[in-house]
C-alpha cells in the first residue's frame, strides 16, 4: 500500500496490516477512508483508552456513563441532567469563528441525542497573549456567541486564560447541559433488525472531510490548507433540528437518536450499531440528500457537514417521524436499515461500495502502547528568596488588571446568558445556576482548570482542577454531583507528554474518587502542538454540575449588605508556586502547585454547604488565582459593597505576600450577618476548620488599615479595563 | 384575556413569554405558528425574540412574509394589541406596522445586559401599571437593536409622543452613557400612533420574577391583562 495514501487517511503501515489481516483482503478506497477516520486518535482514543478506564464513572445517581452521546445523572423529582464537554481545538486554530461555532453546535447535538433539551452552554478557552492572539480570541468569542445566541441556549459560564503556550494552539472546549425526564432518556442503540435509519437535518456536502484525522495530527505550516476540513455552522438549521427532536417525544416510534459529528455518517452508523451486540447496518449513500453534485460514496461517508442527526425508527412508522421533521422544514431521508450481521454495508444504489465489520470500525484500532517518561522537574521556587511585598494595594491593582484575573464581563455580555428564564445565578461569580422550572431544584455548573499547576505537576494539577470546580459549585450552595472532562494535551508520542497524560488521568481519578464524583462523559484532544514544538500545558478541563434542593437558598459571590462579617474559611500557607502573583509581579512560572489535602478540602466544603443550607451566608466566593485578596476584591466589586479590615500581620512562617496573594486551596471568603457568627464558629469547630475574621463590609473602599485603601472605582477600573 | 405568542422557525423567546403569561400572570395562552392563518381569538399577540428564519438576510426581513403576519396586520388595523419584543420589534418595523428600523449595535457586538428604561407613556394598554416617568430595569439581548429613523420620522415620533421607553441611568436621566446600542434619542421602544402596536428591544419576559433579578417586566404584562378588555376591537 502506498504510504502517501496511508498518510492521507492517517493510518500507519502497521494499522494497515491489521486491517488486511482482519478482513483477509485489502480494503477498497471507501473502506480505507472509513477506517482512517474511525481509527484516528480523535475517534478511537487509541493512545488514551487504556488510561481512561481508570477513571471512576459509576455512582448511585448515574443513569448513563461514558460511551453514549453524553452522560446523564438523576437529580430527583423525575429529572435527569445530561451533559458533556468536547474540544474543537484544531479547527479553531485555523478558522476561529467557524471552529468555535461548530464546536458549540456539535456539543448541543450530543445532548439532544439523549432526548434532553439543552438548557445551558459553557466554554473553556485558552489563547496566547493579547494583542498577538487577538484573531483567535475575537473569532472564537464571536463564533460562540454567533451560534449559541441564535440557538436560544444561554451561555452561562466557562473560563478564559491567556498563556504563551497556547499562541499556536488555542483551546476551545464547549460544554452543554440539558434536562430530560428520566423516563424519556434516549440511548443511541441501533436495536431491532429491519428498523429504518433516517438521516435528518442538513444536506450533506463536501465540508469537513477528514476533520477527525486532521484533529489527530500536529498543526504545521501547511495547516491552513486544511481549512476545507473545518465545517461551517448553520445555527438556524440546528435550532429547527433541536425543536423537531424535542417534538419526537410525542411519538414512541423512535428507537435511537445519534449525532453526526467527527467522522460523519461513518461514525454515527458504526457507533449506533456498535452499542448493540451483533447489530449491523445497511445503508445506501444514493439516498443521502446532498448539497452538491458529483459527490462520491467516499465523500458522503466521510463528510462532516454539520446539523445532521441519525434517527432509528420502528419499521413502518417512518412517515410519523418524517412528518415531525417536515413540520420544521427539515429534510429527512430513510437511508438504510438495521441488520443483525454485525457488518456495516454501504451501497451506492445497487452497487456495494463497502462492507466492514462494525467491531473492526469501532474497536479494531490497535491500542498504542506508549511510554511515559517524567521530564526534568520545573524550575524550583525558593520562596525565601522572593523580596518582601512592597505595596499590597499596588500589587492588587496590577493583578486585577492582569489578563487572567481581569473581569470577563466584556466577554459574557456578548453571550445571551438569560434566555430560557432559568438563570438564577448569572455568570461572573463562581458557578452559574439555573433553576429547573416547575420544581425548586437548582443546577449549578462550572468548567475549571489551572493549567499552570498542571504544567508544574500534572497529577496535583488535575486534583486541584477537580477541587476548584467543586468549590465553585459549593460556593453557590449546591452540592457537586458529577463531572465531565476534556483532556487537552500535546503529542503523546513524546514520552514526556504521555507521562503528563498518565499523571493527569491518575490525578483526576484520585480526586474524583476521594470526592465521590463520577466522570460521566468526556473527550480527549491530543496533538495540541505545532511543528513539533510549542507544546501546550496539559489542560484537563473539569466540567462539573451540582444540585441545590431549593434554589431560594442559593448564594452569590458578591457582598450583599453593609455591616456583615467577612470571614476566611480554611487555612493559608506559603503557596506561591505557580501563582498569578509570581507571574505578574515577578515574571515567572515556577515551583510546586499548592499542596492539596482532600480530607481537609471536604471538611471545608461541608462547613460552607451547611452554612448555606442554614441560610447563614450572605455571600460565598472561592479563593483561587490571585489568592484571598483578589477574591475579597471580587466580592466587593460584584456586590458594589466595600470592606474594611484590620491590618494583616501573619504569624511566621506565613509571609505577608502569601497571606494576601498565595493560592492555598480549600478556602472561601464568605460574608455573614453578625447574628450568624456563633453558629459559624461552632460549625467550623465541629469540622476542625480554621475560620478567621477578615473585616466588616460597608462603604465604597477596600481597606486594610495602615496597609492600603483603594476605592471600588479604582479597583473596578483596573479590573474591567482589559476585556471591556 | 388571551395572549397569542407567535412562533417562527428560529424564535426562542416564545417559551419565555409563554411561561410568564401562563405561569406567572396566569392568563390564557396559545401559540401561533408562522403558517397559521387565524389568530385563534387572541386579545394580544406577542411577537417574541429570536432569529426568525435565521435572520441571515436582515432581521425580520423574511418573517414579515410569513402567513401569520397578514392576519396580524389586519388585527392591528382593527385595533388589536400587538406587542413586538426584540426580534418581534424588528419584524414589526419590517412589516411597516411601526416606523424606523433596527440596525447593528454601535459596538458591532451582541449585548446581553441589564438596562434602565424611562417610561414616557403610561396611558397605553401596555404600560398603565407603570408610574409616571417610572424607571424600570429590563435586560436586553441583541446584536441589532440600534433604533434608526430618518429625521422627519423621528421628529414626528417625538411630537406625537410615540416614544414609550428610553434608555436612561438609574436616576432616570437620559444620557449617552446609558445607551447600550447607539439608538437615536436613546429609543428603546415605540408605539404606533393609535397606541395598539408596541415594539421594544428589551425583554420584559426575562424580568417578571424576583429570582431572575427583577420584576419590572411583569408591570407590562399586568398592564396588558388589565387593559386589553377596555380596548375596543372594532
Amino acid at each position: 500500500m502506498d504510504e502517501r495514501r496511508l498518510r492521507e487517511v492517517a493510518l500507519t503501515p502497521d494499522e494497515y496490516r491489521v486491517i488486511v489481516e482482519q478482513l483477509k483482503r485489502a480494503p477498497n478506497e471507501v473502506e480505507l477512508g472509513m477506517l482512517g477516520v474511525l481509527w484516528s486518535e480523535h475517534c478511537s482514543y487509541k493512545s488514551s483508552k487504556a488510561l481512561l478506564r481508570r477513571l471512576p464513572s459509576t455512582g448511585p445517581a448515574v443513569l448513563q456513563g461514558p460511551g453514549e452521546n453524553a452522560g446523564a445523572v438523576s437529580i430527583g423529582e423525575g429529572w435527569a441532567v445530561v451533559f458533556k464537554i468536547e474540544s474543537h481545538n484544531h479547527p479553531s486554530a485555523i478558522e476561529p469563528y467557524q471552529g468555535a461555532a461548530t464546536g458549540v453546535g456539535g456539543i448541543i447535538r450530543d445532548v439532544i441525542a439523549m432526548g434532553a433539551r439543552p438548557i445551558a452552554l459553557l466554554d473553556s478557552l485558552r489563547f496566547g497573549p493579547l494583542p498577538e492572539s487577538g484573531r483567535h480570541f475575537e473569532g472564537v468569542v464571536a463564533g460562540i456567541g454567533g451560534y449559541g445566541n441564535c440557538m436560544g441556549i444561554p451561555t452561562v459560564g466557562g473560563e478564559i486564560y491567556f498563556e504563551d503556550c497556547y499562541a499556536n494552539n488555542p483551546l476551545v472546549n464547549a460544554m452543554c447541559v440539558g434536562l430530560v425526564r428520566t423516563d424519556q432518556l434516549m440511548r443511541a442503540r441501533a436495536e431491532g433488525v429491519g428498523n429504518s435509519i433516517l438521516l435528518v437535518g442538513a444536506d450533506t456536502g463536501r465540508d469537513g472531510i477528514h476533520g477527525a484525522s486532521f484533529a489527530s495530527v500536529e498543526l504545521d505550516e501547511n495547516s491552513s490548507e486544511r481549512r476545507p476540513a473545518v465545517q461551517v455552522g448553520n445555527p438556524f438549521l440546528e435550532k429547527c433540528l433541536l425543536e423537531a427532536c424535542m417534538d419526537l417525544s410525542h411519538t414512541d416510534a423512535v428507537v435511537a437518536i445519534q449525532d453526526l459529528g467527527a467522522a460523519g455518517l461513518t461514525s454515527a452508523v458504526a457507533e449506533c450499531a456498535g452499542r448493540v451486540d451483533g447489530a449491523g447496518a445497511r445503508i445506501d449513500v444514493g439516498r443521502v440528500p446532498r448539497r452538491e453534485r458529483g459527490m462520491t460514496p467516499y465523500d458522503v461517508m466521510l463528510s462532516e457537514s454539520q446539523e445532521r442527526m441519525l434517527v432509528v425508527v420502528q419499521r413502518g412508522r417512518e412517515r410519523e417521524v418524517e412528518s415531525i421533521f417536515h413540520a420544521w422544514d427539515l429534510t429527512s431521508a430513510v437511508i438504510g436499515e438495521v441488520t443483525d450481521d454485525g457488518q456495516l454495508t454501504v451501497f451506492d444504489s445497487r452497487d456495494q461500495v463497502a462492507r466492514l465489520p462494525v467491531r473492526l470500525l469501532t474497536d479494531g484500532a490497535p491500542m498504542r502502547r506508549l511510554v511515559g517518561v517524567a521530564p526534568e522537574p520545573p524550575l524550583d521556587l525558593v520562596v525565601d528568596a522572593l523580596p518582601p511585598l512592597a505595596d499590597a494595594g499596588a500589587t492588587l491593582l496590577r493583578l486585577l488588571a492582569s489578563p487572567n484575573l481581569s473581569s470577563r464581563r466584556g466577554v459574557f455580555r456578548r453571550y445571551d446568558h438569560m434566555v430560557g428564564d432559568a438563570t438564577v445565578v448569572p455568570p461572573g461569580g463562581d458557578a452559574a445556576m439555573l433553576r429547573v422550572k416547575g420544581t425548586r431544584l437548582g443546577l449549578a455548573m462550572t468548567a475549571d482548570c489551572n493549567a499552570r499547576y498542571c504544567h508544574l505537576d500534572p497529577h496535583l494539577g488535575a486534583q486541584l482542577a477537580v477541587a476548584e470546580a467543586a468549590r465553585n459549585i459549593i460556593a453557590t450552595g449546591a452540592r457537586p454531583i458529577a463531572v465531565t472532562d476534556c483532556l487537552n494535551l500535546a503529542n503523546p508520542d513524546r514520552p514526556e507528554v504521555y507521562w503528563e497524560l498518565e499523571e493527569t488521568v491518575a490525578g483526576l481519578s484520585y480526586a474524583c474518587r476521594a470526592m465521590e464524583l463520577p466522570i460521566v462523559s468526556g473527550n480527549v484532544s491530543l496533538y495540541n502542538d505545532s511543528n513539533g514544538e510549542s507544546a501546550i500545558y496539559p489542560t484537563p478541563v473539569v466540567g462539573m454540575v451540582g444540585v441545590i434542593d431549593d434554589y431560594a437558598k442559593r448564594v452569590g459571590a458578591g457582598f450583599r449588605a453593609d455591616g456583615d462579617f467577612v470571614l476566611l474559611i480554611g487555612s493559608s500557607h506559603n503557596d506561591l508556586g505557580g501563582s498569578e502573583y509570581l507571574k505578574v509581579e515577578h515574571g515567572y512560572v515556577a515551583g510546586r502547585p499548592p499542596s492539596l489535602d482532600l480530607a481537609r478540602e471536604q471538611a471545608v466544603n461541608r462547613v460552607v454547604l451547611a452554612a448555606a443550607q442554614s441560610g447563614y451566608l450572605h455571600s460565598a466566593h472561592d479563593c483561587a488565582e490571585g489568592g484571598m485578596l483578589v477574591a475579597l476584591a471580587e466580592c466587593s466589586l460584584l456586590g458594589s459593597v466595600g470592606v474594611r479590615c484590620p491590618a494583616i500581620r501573619p504569624e511566621s512562617p506565613l509571609r505577608l505576600d502569601a497571606a494576601f496573594f498565595g493560592e492555598s486551596p480549600s478556602r472561601y471568603v464568605v460574608s455573614v450577618p453578625s447574628r450568624a457568627m456563633p453558629e459559624m464558629q461552632s460549625l467550623a469547630r465541629r469540622h476542625h476548620v480554621e475560620l478567621s475574621l477578615l473585616g466588616l463590609t460597608g462603604g465604597d473602599t477596600l481597606e486594610f488599615e495602615g496597609q492600603f485603601k483603594l476605592s471600588l472605582g479604582e479597583l473596578r477600573q483596573a479590573w474591567e479595563a482589559m476585556l471591556s | 384575556m388571551k395572549f397569542g405568542v407567535v412562533v417562527f422557525p428560529g424564535t426562542w423567546s416564545d417559551r419565555d413569554c409563554g411561561w410568564v403569561v401562563d405561569q406567572v400572570l396566569g392568563a390564557e395562552l396559545t401559540y401561533l405558528w408562522h403558517r397559521d392563518t387565524d389568530l385563534k381569538g387572541c386579545d394580544c399577540v406577542i411577537l417574541p425574540g429570536g432569529f426568525a428564519y435565521g435572520d441571515y438576510l436582515r432581521t425580520g426581513a423574511i418573517a414579515r412574509f410569513a402567513p401569520v403576519m397578514e392576519q396580524i396586520g389586519e388585527f392591528a388595523d382593527r385595533g388589536g394589541l400587538v406587542w413586538g419584543i426584540c426580534n418581534g420589534f424588528q419584524v414589526l418595523c419590517e412589516a411597516g406596522l411601526l416606523p424606523g428600523a433596527l440596525i447593528r449595535n454601535a459596538s458591532l457586538e451582541f449585548r446581553c445586559e441589564w438596562t434602565n428604561l424611562l417610561v414616557e407613556r403610561t396611558d397605553l394598554p401596555f404600560t398603565s401599571q407603570c408610574a409616571e416617568r417610572d424607571v424600570i430595569r429590563v435586560p436586553i439581548a441583541h446584536g441589532e437593536g440600534s433604533y434608526f429613523a430618518d429625521p422627519a420620522t423621528l421628529s414626528r415620533l417625538e411630537q406625537r409622543g410615540q416614544v414609550v421607553f428610553r434608555y436612561c441611568g438609574s436616576d432616570g436621566r437620559v444620557v449617552p452613557g446609558a445607551n447600550p446600542n447607539g439608538s437615536l434619542h436613546n429609543i428603546a421602544g415605540i408605539v404606533n400612533a393609535r397606541g395598539n402596536v408596541l415594539g421594544m428591544m428589551p425583554h420584559p419576559e426575562r424580568c417578571s420574577e424576583a429570582e431572575l433579578g427583577g420584576t419590572d417586566g411583569l408591570k407590562l404584562f399586568r398592564s396588558v391583562a388589565d387593559n386589553a378588555l377596555k380596548v375596543l376591537v372594532s
